[in-house]
Order: structure tokens, then sequence, then C-alpha cells
């Protein structure tokens, strides 16, 4: 518990410094606030608009969460149907890279063309984004299971089916946890994006209108809050690899 | 000449007649052939790539020959699963206790989860680790490691055990403790041993037979009974037979080398 406080501290003090230095360079060349607020000012918009800003938080959070999940589940399952059948494998692996390339900011506005304003197109922008790391980290964690591992699970005389569950599955944990830490920073990106394309609320939403309103201390607040939900989620997934696989995290052996 | 040292009236507990194995056009092993007598603790030394590792992976069916046979108790070995093997590495797996990794043998045999536990913990007390049940693989010494995984191939209760390299990966100091330990716990160990190993002097000091392998392809070079005593001490080490013995023994790898 000692040692907490100090080993954050140099983050914590840069952060400090980075937004007095802002402050004193808007002020000192009287930077007007529409193209650039002090961090002031947009803690001072945030706190007036704090009601509206949590209010248009919620469904962005709700559709980054629901869609990081389906990723998770997606990638996941995807990779494990790819690593069991090689029939599957060549048949889709191509196919998931090649989706890789397709530009998901474009296929936003098609999404929302079929499935309307609601909830359901962001939430598949997201899925999107972030299940492709998922599969891969999935795909490569179970083939890099050591041979040795599996003769002497056979030496046991172990069936392939206990092979895989007992440690091909275990040992590719932390390979797949290394692909969701990658796509939990994504979720949020692919909420705002979807937002963007056709929305009625959400923080995206919020921040089209403040840039055609000039509400730009506004907008800088919304980037911030769009910033700790994604630092929140990410925290949140470490979380769940502490509780879930906490060997996972230990350095080397 | 086939079945050296094989005793007519006794079957032997494993058995490699002219067997083979090619892989990819290169001979790895060659007409060998070998009897393990039951109850005995067989030492396989020779030059690196000598095909040591491939004969015990013939043994423990893990590999099945390209000419000739394996055999276990006269019949042929055709898949994994009937006898004990310990690879070079410990490979314990990091996500489970000890105790998880002594029973993962068991559990792996389809052994129900609780059963495989309690016995894994019996064999740790058995042993005077009962302490370490709880600790998970990176928190222990490499000896440490080496004797959990030992106890983890032991706990199948199968009738012979193969051992690669068992301690090759060990500092001098761990490997002659444990060698020394493994002198204590032999008889509670399974009944044959096959020990394939790089150590002239393990080999002497642990094994009533030592087989001395040429260059590849692999054939058996010198057969060299071990009549030191039992139970035997690292002080075995320092007797005018055991001198005697690794003076021969040396004798024979220098020529395959």
């Amino acid at each position: 518990m000692k040692r907490a406080f100090p080993k954050t501290l140099p983050a914590i003090l840069t952060a400090f410094l980075a937004l007095v230095g802002w402050e004193v360079m808007v002020r000192l060349f009287g930077v007007p606030e529409f193209l650039l607020p002090g961090p002031l000012a947009i803690g001072a918009a945030f706190w007036e608009s704090r009601g509206l800003l949590l209010e248009h938080a919620v469904p962005t959070a709700a559709e980054a969460l629901l869609g990081f999940i389906g990723a998770a589940v997606a990638g996941t399952a995807s990779g494990l149907l790819i690593n069991r059948s090689g029939l599957a494998e060549r048949a889709l692996y191509p196919w998931l890279v090649v989706s890789q390339t397709l530009p998901v900011i474009a296929l936003a506005p098609i999404l929302v063309t079929w499935f309307g304003y609601g909830m359901l197109p962001k939430v598949l922008v997201v899925v999107l984004f972030c299940f492709f790391p998922i599969t891969v980290a999935m795909v490569d964690g179970l083939r890099a299971t050591d041979p040795d591992l599996i003769r002497l699970m056979r030496s046991f005389g172990a069936s392939k089916g206990r092979i895989f569950y007992m440690v091909e599955v275990p040992g590719a944990l932390p390979f797949l946890f290394g692909g969701i830490r990658l796509a939990v920073t994504y979720c949020v990106i692919g909420a705002v994006v979807g937002e963007w394309v056709g929305s009625s609320r959400g923080l995206g939403f919020l921040m089209i209108q403040d840039k055609t309103q000039f509400e730009i201390p506004r907008l800088f607040a919304e980037i911030a809050l769009l910033s700790a939900m994604g630092v929140s989620l990410f925290l949140l997934v470490a979380l769940v690899q502490r509780l879930v696989a906490p060997w996972t995290l230990e350095r080397g052996r | 000449m086939k079945g050296v040292r094989g005793l007519t009236n006794v079957r032997p507990k494993l058995a490699a007649s002219g067997a083979g194995i090619a892989k990819g056009g290169v001979r790895i092993l060659e007409g060998m052939d070998l009897e393990v007598e039951p109850g005995s603790f067989l030492a396989l030394i020779g030059p690196s790539g000598a095909g040591k590792s491939t004969l015990l992976n013939l043994f423990a069916g893990l590999e099945a020959p390209t000419e000739g046979s394996v055999e276990k108790d006269g019949s042929p070995l055709l898949r994994p699963g009937s006898v004990a093997y310990m690879p070079q590495s410990d490979l314990l797996l990091p996500w489970r206790s000890v105790l998880a990794n002594v029973a993962l043998g068991l559990e792996a045999t389809g052994v129900p989860k609780r059963v495989a536990r309690r016995k894994a913990l019996g064999a740790l007390e058995h042993f005077g680790l009962e302490e370490f049940a709880k600790v998970f693989p990176p928190a222990l010494s490499g000896g440490m490691r080496s004797r959990v995984a030992l106890l983890r191939t032991t706990l199948l209760g199968r009738d012979t055990l193969l051992l690669d390299e068992l301690f090759g990966a060990l500092d001098a100091l761990t490997r002659r403790s444990l060698q020394g330990w493994l002198l204590g716990v032999r008889a509670e160990l399974a009944a044959t041993i096959v020990l394939v190993t790089h150590d002239v002097d393990e080999a002497i000091l642990l094994a009533d037979r030592v087989v001395a392998l040429t260059r590849r392809p692999a054939r058996v070079g010198l057969d060299l009974p071990v009549n030191l005593p039992r139970p035997r001490t690292m002080d075995a080490e320092t007797t005018d037979e055991f001198i005697r013995l690794k003076g021969r023994l040396l004798e024979a790898l220098g020529a395959a080398g």
C-alpha cells in the first residue's frame, strides 16, 4: 500500500504540469476559447453541463460495453472454431483478414441505413472494430501450445478433448487477454464513430452538435469524458484478468 | 545375439527388437535390440543425437517404429498411456498449484478431480512436500520443480517409468542433492525405470545396468552391469568398483565419439 502512491506519482505529476503549462500558454497568448480553451474553462464547461454530459454518456458507454462483450464472445468463439477445424480455418481465416481491410468507418452509414438510428448499428460498429484482434489472439494462443506439453499429456493417455481443455485453452489465455486489452481501447472509438454517422443521443451526437454551435470547451469536456471511459474499461479488463487468470500477469519463469 | 542380457525364463518388461525409425528420410534409429528386465533400473547413455530420446519415445508409445517392433510385457506398444514418461523439461503448468500439477496425470486419464487431488496430497505428504501444495510453480526452485514433476509422473502408478534427462536442466549441486534423494526413494518408485542421461556418474550411481549407445544410427556399444550394492548412497561414487566402471564406460563413449 505504501508503494502505490510513489509509483503513480510521476504520471500524475506529468499530467499536472502539462495542464498548468496549457493554462498558462492559453492565457499568456490570449488564445480565443473557440480555438483552444484552457483546462479551467473545460472544467467549468464540464461542471455546467454535467447533467447533460452524463445523460449522453450512458448510451455511449452501453454501446461500447455491449459491442465489446459481443466482440469478446464472437472473437473467442471464432478463434476456437478456426483452431478446431482445418476446414473452418481455410474457409474463414482469409476472409477475416480481408474484412479488416474494409474501412469500418465507411461501413457505418450502411449499417445505419439497415438498422436505423437505434443502438444496434453502433453496437455492430464496435463489434467490427474489436473482434479481429481477439480472434487472432485466440488463434495464435492455441497454436502456441508447447508441443512437449501435448506429448506429455499423450503419454498420460489423455484424450484429444482433455488435452484441449486442460492444456491448450488455459495456455491460450495470456494471448487472449493481450488481444482483449488491445480491443477494449477501440470500443469507445467504435461507439463514437457509430454515433457520428447517425444518432439522436450519445456523446458522439453531442460532439457534432457542440462543434456546429461552437461550444468548444464542452467539446473538449466530451473528449476527456470519452478518454476516461476508455481508461475505465481498460482497468476493468485488467481487473477481470487478475481475478480470472492471475498467473497470466506474472513475469517470466 | 538378439535379446542381449535377456534372461531366457523372464519375460522382459520392455523389449525393442530390430526397431528402427526414419524421419524425413533420416534414419534416427536402426536395428535396435534392447531388453529391459522387470524391476531393473537401466541407464541409457550416449552422444547427443544418438537417438536415446527417440528410443524412450518408442518405449512410451509416443512414436511407432517404422521397422521392427517394440513390446511391453510381450505385447506390441501401439499407443501411449501404459508407461509413465517424464520429458526433459518439467512442463509444470503455471495456472495449476503444485497439488493440481501433481494431480494432472490422473486427471488427464479421467480420474475425478477430487480423487486425483486427494491422491496427489497423499503423495506430497509421503515425500514431505505438503507445505508446497498450494504454491504455484513460478515460486518454486529448479530442484523443487523437478521433484513435483517426478511426483506427477509416479502418481500414475504405472509399473514402468521412463525418465528423459531427468535432472538435465539443473545446476550441479541441486542435481547431486536430487540424485541422493532419488536413490533414497528408488524403492518407492515404479518397479522398472529407464533413464536417459548424458552424465556418466549419474548413470552408474543410479542404475543397475548402463547401456552406452554408439553414434547414429545408434546401436548398443557397451552393456555394463552395475553391481554396486543397494541401498546405495552418494558415497558409492568413491568406491574402487565405481571408478572401474566409470573407466570402462568412458572408454566405450570415447570410442563412440
